[in-house]
């Protein structure tokens, strides 16, 4: 079928419409809302079967020809995290349920929800750098929407700063377009990049490379450009949270990738050098917020930006192995950062505090919750079986090989920190001495759980089958390393 | 004083038609000359707007009795359906398909698929100036 590459878009987009007209009906939009989450995961599925026994799958839309139309690209890379995105977003959904409460699942809770799957999933899909920012904005523009939903006063203040950096940093991406199609005329991707190719990057390419790096590293969150994120997550409640911490930010960090992978990779001296830079600042950075708060919602926030900097720095080193190890710890990083914000949410139910000061002995009345947590704990900050281990361990042996010691090393302590910052919650949250947390018994633990215990279990068996994920990953490794089959399945040459 | 609008009122009347007609205009010729679904949406809900000037809200409401965030939901329906139909015939996402037509009266008249994605255009746009022009008036 000539449409399968566009079912991830369009099941949701559909469904989003639907919802519109079911405002009135929750029953009716949780289940229409699960089932199209799961129909769009099996349509991932086949997708990714077909990617892996047929490359890289390519659709013109409206039939126009690949550089005259939008193009949309279904590497092994998309694809995977279109799934990721997918299952994601089925497991908050599940959660949203029996947590995000009537009065905001009567305001287009889940509508909005369907439509950042749309952008999210188009964003990944994308061949084309105009359509990669229109997806960016139905993404955000239903970002804006969950940030703000239910309008407390916290919410309100910080979405102010979250639209305001986030239309300044569209504003920069629409120009920074302009700068390159005045340059190489041509929007689609591959001959973006078969241009570049040609006119071997004069340094106005170089600039429109550092201004792509400001865009999506502000999206993306890397280290000056950070400063939006702590306070304007931190506002919107916690399924929203879960998805904005493990979608987002990500998306940026693809397109840093996939920018830097297939266009700007003659001038590596310069623009990878200083993605490198910036990347170990930004994990200092991360480290440091980690530590300092007590509040459990703060230290997983500062956790995104730690990930962030581990990805960028395996971005910037722009070997095989690095981006083996990128794209392993990416898709790890989505779904145990879904799965923490998850069960730091139960927590929260629980409690009624985010403060860790005021939380305590949890696991005996919670040790399945306690448990979990633990293993995600692990598994964030990488220990062996778990999943965080080969993409640190990739990215940091790449760094070795590549001479970068100082960035290895700091990627090395970070988990240290990391770790440290994780069992802090464990240790507060769960044990010391219990406490009465008035109108716990209401609050639906197991079935919050619930989800968080699948993003745990999918993210044990990536870690423990990261042999069978492996010849996956290196299919999407090809395509970055050597750009030339990208170009060609795009160009058809 | 009681104020008395009733030449604001008397000349909504005949203008807001004009003004229609002159969207509807623009909706339909955008495929050879300038217009189409976006800025015939505008000028349709502009028209709206200059009656919701000339009355009040509850009159308009009572004039049009539409959802406006119904309609926002139909044009995108229109939109996504009309490029999703290519579905169904196996081609890619968003192919188009035209052809000319005898009609009667109209005579020999091309019809193309992307008028209903436009209308799509349309009816969102409508919606959403509405939707937001509605809750910023009626919002204390």
């Amino acid at each position: 079928m000539t449409n399968l590459l566009i079912l991830p878009i369009l099941i949701p987009l559909l469904t989003a419409i639907v919802l519109i007209f079911l405002s009135k009906w929750i029953t009716a939009q949780r289940i229409l809302s699960a089932v199209s989450a799961a129909g769009t995961f099996a349509a991932c599925m086949i997708l990714l079967r077909t990617v892996q026994e047929d490359g890289i799958q390519t659709l013109n839309l409206s039939s126009w020809q690949a550089p005259f139309g939008i193009t949309l690209v279904s590497d092994m890379l998309s694809v995977l995290l279109v799934s990721t995105s997918t299952l994601i977003t089925f497991c908050v959904i599940l959660y949203s349920f029996r947590s995000i409460g009537k009065q905001r699942e009567r305001f287009y809770y889940y509508p909005a929800i369907q439509f950042m799957l749309v952008g999210v999933n188009g964003a990944f899909t994308t061949g084309d750098i105009f359509n990669l920012f229109v997806f960016f904005e139905v993404m955000l523009m239903a970002s804006y929407l969950l940030i703000v939903i239910g309008g407390t006063k916290i919410q309100l203040s910080e979405s102010i700063k979250y639209i305001l950096v986030n239309v300044i940093s569209s504003a920069i991406f629409v120009i920074t377009v302009a700068f390159l199609y005045s340059v190489v005329g041509t929007l689609n991707m591959a001959d973006v990049s078969r241009r570049i190719a040609e006119i071997g990057q004069p340094p106005i390419i170089t600039v429109i490379a550092v201004l792509f790096l400001i865009v999506f590293g502000i999206k993306g969150a890397i280290f000056p450009l950070y400063f939006w994120m702590p306070g304007s997550y931190q506002a919107p409640p916690v399924p929203i949270l879960a998805l904005f911490g493990s979608l987002l930010t990500k998306v940026g960090v693809y397109s840093i990738l996939r920018t830097y992978s297939l266009f700007f990779y003659h001038d590596q001296p310069f623009t990878h050098e200083l993605l490198n830079m910036l990347a170990i600042l930004t994990i200092i950075a991360g480290v440091i917020g980690a530590i300092a708060y007590w509040d459990v919602k703060k230290i997983i926030i500062y956790n995104i930006i730690i990930a962030v900097g581990v990805l960028a720095f395996g971005i910037s080193l722009a070997t095989e192995e690095a981006y083996k190890g990128t794209i392993f710890y990416l898709i790890h990083d989505m779904i145990i950062k879904a799965a923490l914000f998850l069960l730091i949410g139960v927590m929260i139910k629980i409690t009624g505090t985010s403060n860790l000061r005021n939380m305590g002995g949890l696991i005996k009345k919670y040790p399945l919750l306690g448990w979990t947590f633990l293993v995600a704990a692990f598994a964030l900050a990488g220990i062996p079986p778990l999943s965080g281990f080969v993409g640190k361990f990739l990215i940091v042996r790449a760094g070795f090989a590549e001479g970068a010691y100082i960035g290895s090393l700091v990627v090395l302590l970070s988990s240290l920190f990391v770790l440290y910052s994780v069992i802090k919650i464990f240790m507060n949250g769960f044990w010391k001495a219990p406490a009465d947390y008035p109108g716990e018994e209401k609050q639906p633990v197991h079935y919050l759980w619930m989800p968080a215990a699948i993003l745990v279990v999918v993210s044990i068996l990536y870690g423990v089958g990261a042999e069978g994920m492996f010849p996956l990953i290196s299919q999407a490794t090809d395509a970055l390393i050597d750009p030339a089959i990208y170009i060609d399945a795009v160009l058809k040459e | 004083m009681k104020t008395n609008d009733v030449i604001l009122q008397t000349a909504s009347k005949v203008v807001f038609f004009i003004i229609i007609l002159f969207s509807i205009h623009l909706f339909f010729t955008g495929h050879y000359h300038p217009g189409g679904g976006f800025v015939g949406g505008l000028m349709t809900s502009g028209a709206i707007v200059l009656l919701l000037l000339a009355y009040d809200i509850e009159t308009v409401s009572k004039g049009f009795p539409i959802d406006y965030k119904i309609l926002i939901a139909i044009g995108l329906f229109f939109a996504a359906g009309t490029a999703a139909g290519a579905l169904l015939f196996n081609v890619p996402f968003l192919t188009h398909a035209f052809g000319y037509f005898d009609l009667p009266l109209l005579g020999k008249t091309s019809l193309h698929t992307a008028v209903l994605f436009d209308t799509g255009v349309y009816l969102t746009v409508i919606g959403v100036t509405m939707t937001i022009i509605q809750t910023i008036g009626e919002s204390e």
